[in-house]
């Protein structure tokens, strides 16, 4: 029998190459996309078949599951003048070093008579601590505040105002706070905002689902 | 998997006294490495494109707007959120001589049906849903129920929130005693 030798070659892969390209590709996607800081106040929001997108900078209103109202000036341009015309209108008389320090807090969620304290007190409140911006009738604080921020955006395109005006509530708080969250933006007289919910597939066969559009045309 | 390539062929006894010179390969398999690293851009890829918030518009009519507005019987279904994620309706007014058979209870997923079957069976110009809200339900609900406005496509302008009256909360409570306490 002839002797046939198969030249034995080495099935061994050298991988480092797809070990670059694979840390490349990675370094891209943690670069080019933004990550959501960490969120503050844990809200579960309900679901929506809504497509369109949430607006990074926001005049947030948040509601929490306890029914506590918090507040979130994301308008960089803007906070420090909401807040010191919610200081002048409601004669908080606070210090410039209270004023710079309230600018400086990423939510507010007190109500005005605690402010000046928290304001002087070394460290932050936690959120779950905080009691929240009182919404009922006799004292919608939420409501003045919305006014400061209407004096802010005044004089310019109203609808800039409109698409930062954001409301973000968890599923399970009771509807009398989103009642009186809407009734703080009717006395402003802000009638169109928007709600924050989870991005919900169109249901299978129903009408929407029919028509091919998706629910953003809509509204 | 890893090979370990002993490429000089192991131990060589050169003789009593002398070091045995084994040379290990230095060669390292990368492949799980490159398998965590897709894995990772798996990950980044899924979790930072799709679980953007979506944002859905609210339009609340003026005050004023809304105590004149005159509703057709005939096109009006009321659908009242109660707590437990209860949901109840009726459609026109409430009389109070068929109260006990007008008023009836359903769940989010029996709602879907009947507002699409009142919009089919209704004159565009006529219909009007009436949304009340009991203290009791959830901001969820009220969010869901708007969402099946949406997923029914029924235009703007032909649903409304309105505050709930005594009679309806009597009867609320008193459906959720008949029913056991939910």
């Amino acid at each position: 029998m002839p002797k046939v030798k198969l030249p034995r070659k080495s099935t061994i892969v050298d991988m480092t190459a797809m070990c670059d390209v694979a840390f490349l590709l990675l370094t891209f996607f943690i670069l080019a996309t933004k990550q959501k800081p960490p969120e503050v106040l844990a809200v579960k929001t309900p679901t929506s078949v809504s497509a369109t997108a949430a607006p990074d900078e926001s005049i947030l209103i948040t509601m929490t599951k306890e029914g506590k109202v918090f507040l979130m000036l994301g308008d960089k341009t803007k906070k420090a003048k909401i807040i010191d015309d919610f200081n002048t209108t409601r004669g908080l008389q606070l210090t410039p070093n209270e004023l710079a320090k309230l600018k400086k807090m990423e939510f507010i969620g007190l109500p005005v008579n605690k402010l000046k304290s928290a304001l002087n007190m070394d460290h932050e409140i936690p959120a779950a601590e905080q009691d929240g911006i009182p919404t009922d009738s006799t004292n919608n604080e939420l409501s003045m505040w919305m006014r400061s921020v209407t004096n802010a955006y005044a004089g310019g395109d109203q609808s800039v105002l409109q698409k930062m005006l954001l409301v973000k509530g968890d599923g399970e708080a009771l509807y009398p706070i989103f009642k009186s969250v809407k009734e703080a933006f009717k006395q402003n007289e802000l009638f169109k905002f928007r709600i924050v919910t989870e991005g919900e597939n169109v249901p299978v066969g129903s009408e929407l689902f029919k028509t091919g559009t998706d629910a953003s045309k809509k509204h | 998997m890893a090979e370990m390539d002993v490429s000089s062929g192991g131990s060589h006894k050169k003789g009593p006294g002398v070091k045995k010179s084994k040379k290990l390969s230095t060669r390292v398999d990368l492949t799980p490495m490159v398998d965590l690293g897709f894995l990772l851009i798996t990950f980044f890829v899924f979790t930072t494109t799709m679980s953007q918030n979506t944002a859905m518009a609210m339009n609340e009519p003026k005050d004023d707007k809304e105590k004149q507005m005159k509703v057709k019987n005939s096109g009006a279904m009321t659908i009242l959120l109660g707590k437990g994620n209860q949901v109840y309706y009726y459609y026109g007014q409430l009389m109070p001589e068929t109260i006990s058979e007008e008023f009836k209870s359903t769940t989010f997923k029996g709602i879907r049906k009947l507002i699409l079957e009142k919009l089919k069976s209704t004159n565009i110009d006529d219909l009007m849903y009436i949304i009340k809200s009991d203290d009791q339900s959830t901001f969820k609900n009220a969010i869901d129920i708007l969402d099946e406005m949406a997923i029914c496509t029924v235009p703007p302008g032909h649903y409304a929130e309105v505050p709930m009256v005594e009679v309806e909360k009597m009867l609320i409570k008193e459906t959720e005693k008949a029913n056991g306490i939910q």
